[in-house]
C-alpha cells in the first residue's frame, strides 16, 4: 500500500492526514501548534500515522502546507496553504468554484478551476480583521469560549452594529455594548455579520461562482456559516472535515508524488530484471 | 529551483561609477558652496540646471539609497517624532528625518540647496515636501504647475503654458548663478539626453527576446540613476552604449539573469527597497524575470519615441515633464501601457507590488488586477508594502502570496503543454 502525508502548520492548529492510494483518510490528527512549530509538525504527522496504524517511514512522500510549512523539516517537499485548500475543497466537494478558507490569522478567498487548481486568489492585508483570531478576541472579551460563539450568536433577533472591524478596537467596541446591557446574542451575531461582510468582499475580488466551499478552522462555527451564507444569499458546502482540507489537499498531492517514485521504482526494477512490482512497492513506501 | 543571484555585471558597475562621481560632486558642492538645486524624479527638466551647471540633488534618491542601505526607518521615525503622520509617504519623512540630521548619508554629503524646483508631476504630497525642504534650507521655491495629462496628448496651450514657466526659472537659475542663458549649451545637453534615451529604449527593446537579457524591474535601477539623474550627460550617453552593447551580447549568446527563464512577469509599482534583494529572491527562486515595469518608467517614457530635441529644447522639456513620464498619466493609459508590454513583450503575468504609504500611486491598483484578470484573462498578483519604510514587510506574507500564485501558474503551464 502506498501512502502520502500532509501536515498543515497553521498560527494556531497544526493538522496532518495520511491518505492511502485508495484516496482514503487512513490516519488524522489535529493538535495545537504552541511555540514550538517543528516539533508540532512531527508530533501531529507520527499521531496521524500512528491512527492510520503504520510506522511513519511507510509514508512515501510527505507535503507541508501552512505558515509553517519550511518547519516540515521531516517532509520532501513544500505547498502553500492556497493551493492545498484549493485541492482539498475540491475533493471534498468537486463541484466547487469558490473556496472561502477562515484560518487563525487569514482569510482567503480563491477561485478554483475545474480540476481543484488555482485560478486566482485574495487574501486579508497585514491585519486579523475578518479571521479567527478576531473571534478569539471577541469570545475573550465576552467571558465564552470560542465554540460557544457560535450557537449563541445564532439566537440574535436583532444585531447590534460594529463601528470597526479592528481586532484590537472591537473589544471596546464590544464593551461600550455589554455597558448599555445590549444582549449578548445580538454584540456576538453583530461580530459574526462583521465578519462575513468582510469576507464576502474579499470572496467578489475574486469573482463568487457556485459551488461555494467553507473551509479552515472556523468553518466550524455554525454562526459563522449562517452569517457568510445570509451574506452571500448563498449556500456552501461545509464538510465535517473541512478544517483539514489543507493537510488532506497537502496529502493528496504527497500521495500522487509517491505514487510517481513508486512507477520509478517498479521501472528500474524491471530494467534490471529483478521482477516482483509488489515488493517494489513495498519499498518505496 | 534557481539560486540566490546577485547581479554584477558591467551595467551595475559602470552606473556604480558614475553614480559615484555624482554623489562625490555633491560632496564637493556642499564644501565649495557651488549652486545646487533639489529637483524631484518624474518629468524632470534636469537638462535647464545643468545648462548652468548647477548640482541637481534628488531627495528621492537620498530616501531610497536609505532604504537600500536598511537606515530608513531611524529618519522615518524622526520625521513622525516631528509630527509627520505614519501614513504619509516613507520617502518624505526618511527624507526630511535625513534632512534634520545634518544631510549626511550613506552616499556622502549632500548640499544644502541653492533653488529647490518642485516640478510637482503626478504627486502633490511632494509639493508640501519641497515647501518643506525650502522652509528649513532658507532656499528659493519654485514650483512649477505641470499640467495633468487629461487628453491623449496635451494642448498647445498647456505646453506653452509650461515653456512660460520654464522660461520664468531659466530668469531664477541665471539670478542664483550669475551666468548668462546659453541655448546652445542647452542643445548640446538635449543631444546627450537624446542619446541616452536611444540607449535606455533600445535596452528596453532588447527585453522581448526569450530569455531576456536582465531584470527590467530589479536590474532596471541600475539605468534609472544615469537615465533620470545623470540625463544630458558626456558619461550618462557613454554609459547606455555600454549597456546596450552588453545587452546585445546577451541575446546573441541567449543569456539571462538567471539560470533558466521560466515566466516572464510585468512588474508595476516601485520595488521595497528596505528588502530589495528578499523580494528579489523571492522571484529568482520561480524562474521569474521581469521583462517590462512601469516603475522603470517614473521618470521618463522613451519606449514610444519621444526624445529631447536639440532643436526645441524647451519645447522638448515641457513635453516630457507632461507627456512622455508614467506619473502624470491617468491609470487607464497606465493599464494601456501595460497591457502593451504583456502583449509585445510577451508575458505571463502582471505582478503588482502596492505601496502602502502612496496613496496616490497605489488608488486604482485593485481596478487594475480586476481589469487584468477579469477582462484580459492575464493572470494578475497583487501584493503590498512599502517602498521605504521596512515596518509594512512581512517576508512569510509575502513569500506565501508569491509561492501561491506561482505554483498556479506552473500548474496551468503544465496541463497546457
Amino acid at each position: 500500500m502506498i501512502y502520502g502525508g500532509g501536515v498543515d502548520v497553521g498560527s494556531t492548529q497544526t493538522k496532518a492526514v495520511v491518505l492511502n492510494e485508495r484516496r482514503a483518510i487512513a490516519g488524522r490528527s489535529i493538535i495545537s501548534t504552541g511555540a514550538n512549530v517543528t516539533k508540532a509538525a512531527e508530533k501531529a504527522f507520527h499521531l496521524a500515522a500512528e491512527n492510520a496504524g503504520i510506522a511513519p517511514d511507510r509514508v512515501g512522500y510527505v507535503v507541508g502546507t501552512g505558515y509553517g510549512r519550511y518547519k516540515v523539516t521531516f517532509g520532501d517537499t513544500q505547498i502553500t496553504e492556497i493551493t492545498c485548500h484549493a485541492r482539498g475543497a475540491h475533493f471534498l466537494f468537486p463541484d466547487t468554484r469558490t473556496v472561502i478558507d477562515m484560518g487563525g490569522q487569514d482569510t482567503k478567498a480563491i477561485k478554483v478551476g475545474l480540476s481543484g487548481d488555482v485560478l486566482d486568489f485574495c487574501m486579508n492585508d497585514k491585519c486579523a480583521a475578518g479571521t479567527g483570531r478576531f473571534m478569539q478576541a471577541a469570545a475573550d472579551v465576552m467571558g465564552l469560549s470560542l465554540e460557544e460563539i457560535g450557537p449563541y450568536s445564532l439566537k440574535s433577533q436583532n444585531p447590534s452594529k460594529l463601528s470597526s472591524v479592528c481586532t484590537v478596537f472591537v473589544e471596546s467596541d464590544i464593551m461600550s455594548y455589554v455597558a448599555q446591557k445590549k444582549k449578548v446574542e445580538d454584540i456576538l451575531a453583530g461580530v459574526h455579520k462583521a465578519v462575513a461582510t468582510r469576507t464576502v468582499s474579499l470572496a467578489r475580488r475574486v469573482g463568487i461562482e457556485d459551488e461555494i466551499t467553507f473551509t479552515g478552522g472556523v468553518s466550524r462555527n455554525i454562526g459563522m456559516v449562517r452569517a457568510l451564507e445570509a451574506a452571500l444569499g448563498h449556500k456552501m458546502n461545509v464538510h465535517e472535515d473541512a478544517h483539514f482540507a489543507g493537510a488532506f489537499g497537502a496529502a493528496l498531492f504527497a500521495l500522487e508524488r509517491a505514487e510517481k517514485l513508486c512507477a520509478v521504482e517498479v521501472a528500474k526494477v524491471d530494467l534490471t530484471g529483478w521482477s516482483d512490482g509488489e515488493e517494489a512497492n513495498g519499498t518505496a513506501g | 529551483m534557481a539560486a540566490e543571484r546577485q547581479y554584477q555585471g558591467v551595467v551595475h558597475e559602470r552606473s556604480r561609477e558614475i553614480m559615484s562621481a555624482w554623489y562625490d560632486d555633491l560632496a564637493r558642492a556642499a564644501k565649495t558652496g557651488e549652486p545646487s538645486a533639489c529637483l524631484m524624479i518624474s518629468g524632470n527638466c534636469v537638462e535647464i540646471l545643468r545648462a548652468f551647471d548647477i548640482h541637481p540633488i534628488f531627495p528621492e534618491v537620498n530616501a531610497l539609497q536609505m532604504a537600500i542601505r536598511k537606515q530608513a526607518l531611524p529618519m522615518i521615525l524622526k520625521a513622525e517624532q516631528m509630527g509627520y503622520s505614519g501614513d504619509n509617504c516613507a520617502y518624505v519623512k526618511a527624507d526630511v528625518g535625513f534632512l534634520m540630521s545634518g544631510g549626511v548619508g550613506p552616499t556622502g554629503t549632500i548640499p544644502s540647496p541653492s533653488i529647490v524646483v518642485c516640478n510637482y508631476v503626478g504627486c502633490n504630497v511632494y509639493v508640501k515636501w519641497f515647501e518643506h525642504i525650502a522652509h528649513f534650507c532658507k532656499a528659493p521655491l519654485f514650483m512649477l504647475d505641470i499640467p495633468f495629462l487629461r487628453e491623449k496628448a496635451p494642448s498647445k496651450d498647456d505646453i506653452t503654458y509650461v515653456m512660460k514657466q520654464l522660461q520664468e526659472l531659466i530668469a531664477l537659475c541665471e539670478q542664483v548663478t550669475g551666468k548668462k542663458f546659453d541655448i546652445d549649451k542647452l542643445r548640446e545637453i538635449c543631444r546627450y539626453a537624446a542619446r541616452a534615451e536611444d540607449g535606455w529604449a533600445r535596452a528596453k527593446d532588447l527585453c522581448k527576446a526569450k530569455p531576456a537579457p536582465f531584470d527590467a524591474y530589479f536590474d532596471s535601477i541600475n539605468m534609472m540613476g544615469p537615465i533620470n539623474v545623470l540625463r544630458g550627460t558626456k558619461a550618462a550617453a557613454d554609459f547606455f552604449d555600454a549597456a546596450v552593447a552588453e545587452y546585445e551580447e546577451q541575446v546573441a549568446l541567449g543569456a539571462g539573469p538567471l539560470p533558466e527563464e521560466r515566466f516572464r512577469i510585468i512588474t508595476e509599482g516601485p520595488p521595497p527597497y528596505p528588502y530589495y534583494r528578499n523580494f528579489r529572491n523571492l522571484f529568482a527562486k520561480w524562474g521569474a524575470v521581469s521583462v517590462a515595469s512601469t516603475y522603470s518608467t517614473v521618470g521618463g517614457l522613451w519606449e514610444y519615441g519621444f526624445r529631447h530635441d536639440p532643436e526645441r529644447p524647451l519645447e522638448s522639456i515641457a513635453e516630457q515633464m507632461i507627456v512622455h513620464n508614467l506619473t502624470n498619466r491617468s491609470i487607464l493609459d497606465r493599464y494601456q501601457q501595460i497591457k502593451d508590454y504583456v502583449e509585445r513583450w510577451e508575458a505571463d503575468a502582471l505582478v503588482i507590488h502596492s505601496i502602502k504609504s502612496c496613496r496616490l500611486f497605489s488608488a486604482g491598483q485593485g481596478d487594475m488586477r480586476e481589469y487584468f484578470t477579469k477582462e484580459l484573462g492575464v493572470p494578475t498578483l497583487l501584493v503590498e508594502s512599502d517602498l521605504e519604510d521596512p515596518r509594512y514587510y512581512s517576508e512569510a506574507q509575502m513569500k506565501n502570496r508569491i509561492d501561491a500564485f506561482f505554483e498556479a501558474l506552473e500548474h496551468r503551464k503544465l496541463v497546457n503543454a
